[in-house]
């Protein structure tokens, strides 16, 4: 039997495991994939406090190896399904049971799809869901990129710079971004706006050369090496949500402590339902989740 | 084994005439998540006599990065007799590694 289990070794879970064992706790921390969740994408992080630059990379392994070192256990295994019984929890892997007495979610979001036809053959074949990941494989070339949120306004500025025309499709006439990176938008001649229009298919044999642009009832080609998605996030919410509530969006709800609806489960980390998804507000939950569970566990 | 850098220059003889299979491992120096799976091809090496691991760094070796059509890393081909029998893009676990590799 563990005192806590953290599910997902995120930046969010791997600062609850570095609270609770400091607590004296015994701690397992099950992750499906490897440490370091989505951090482990950003190339450059420049707005955590006292690090002027630092990989995502390099962060997620200096805390892993910080948690590690003090003995937190961390097995690679997914979990497939939680349950709240009358004196312990209980979480359930493919091959495993694990017992706890407080359990923190910190699953996370994953990339939202089109959910069009061809999306999944066309994955690192001309679909991307990172520019500053796949960008530099497209120098020079034509390239679109679709959503209308910051995310998507980034990578197609980002993308300016690598690439020949950038095409920027966006289902309405207005970006919900900020006005800092609207500004920047229009103010690059490389990058066209393909508004109030939808994608309708992905064209290509071995991999994407055009898209189908559906815009007032009318279908336009355009010819692309590449599709950077950019249309949000969707909690990881699968193994949660028919015992733990969940807001419009399948964010996880909780008060102010983290504390989800049913006693002893927390939330921490980009699956909560907040206003502002980041590094700092994912160990601060962190943070803040394992001090709950531990009062939780003491009472 | 150990892991075997590969470039443009010595793709031939450790890739396409190996008489074992090999596993490509595309990736470059800024991907995060190629440095995740760094370490674990690393320890499946050690584990695994029947496959050779190579690594190519596609900064370096834009032409095979471009003739095995990579275009997101990390990206992993297993090759068989010259030939690419499958890939998988993107980080996934060990265990997916190994069923990637297959027997």
């Amino acid at each position: 039997m563990y005192d806590i289990i953290i599910i997902g070794a995120g930046p969010a879970g791997m600062t609850a495991a570095l609270y609770a064992k400091r607590a004296n706790k015994k701690v397992l921390v099950l992750e499906a994939l490897n440490y370091g969740g989505q951090i482990i994408n950003t190339v450059d992080i420049e707005n955590y406090p006292t690090q002027e630059h630092i990989s995502g990379y390099d962060f997620a392994t200096k805390l892993y190896n910080q948690i590690t070192e003090l003995g937190v256990e961390i097995i690679e295994e997914k979990v497939i399904s939680i349950e709240n019984l009358k004196d312990y929890k209980k979480v359930n892997t493919k091959n495993n049971i694990y017992k706890a007495k407080a359990i923190i979610i910190a699953t996370g979001t994953d990339n939202r799809k089109l959910n069009i036809e061809n999306e999944d053959k066309f994955i690192g074949k001309g679909i991307s869901y990172c520019a500053t990941c796949d960008g530099s494989f497209y120098k020079n070339k034509n390239v679109c990129v679709v959503g209308g949120g910051n995310t998507a306004l980034e990578e197609a500025i980002y993308l300016s710079n690598i690439c020949n025309t950038v095409y920027l499709i966006h289902r309405r006439d207005k970006f919900r971004a900020d006005q800092i990176l609207i500004d920047k938008l229009n103010s690059i001649s490389n990058i066209k706006l393909v508004l109030n229009a939808t994608i309708n298919k992905l064209n290509g044999n071995e991999k994407l050369d055009s898209i189908d642009i559906l815009s007032n009832n009318k279908i336009d080609t355009i010819s692309t090496d590449a599709l950077f998605i950019a249309i949000g996030k969707i909690p990881m919410n699968d193994i949660f949500k028919d015992i733990i509530e969940i807001d419009e969006y399948g964010y996880i709800v909780s008060d102010k402590l983290c504390h989800t609806n049913i006693p002893g489960i927390f939330v921490a980390g980009d699956i909560r339902e907040k206003s502002l998804r980041q590094l700092v507000t994912a160990t601060s939950d962190g943070a803040l989740a394992a001090t709950e569970a531990v009062k939780y566990i003491n009472q | 084994m150990k892991i075997i850098n590969v470039d443009e220059d010595n793709f031939n003889e450790e890739v396409i005439n190996s008489k074992q299979k090999v596993l490509i491992d595309f990736n470059a120096t800024w991907c995060g998540p190629c440095k995740m799976i760094g370490p674990v091809l690393e320890k499946i090496a050690e584990q695994n006599d029947n496959i050779k691991i190579v690594s190519i760094d596609v900064d370096n070796n834009q032409d095979l990065a471009k003739e095995y059509n990579v275009f997101s890393i990390p990206c992993l081909v297993v090759v068989k007799d010259g030939k690419e029998i499958k890939r998988n893009v993107g980080l996934i676990s060990k265990n997916e590694i190994e069923e990637l590799i297959g027997e």
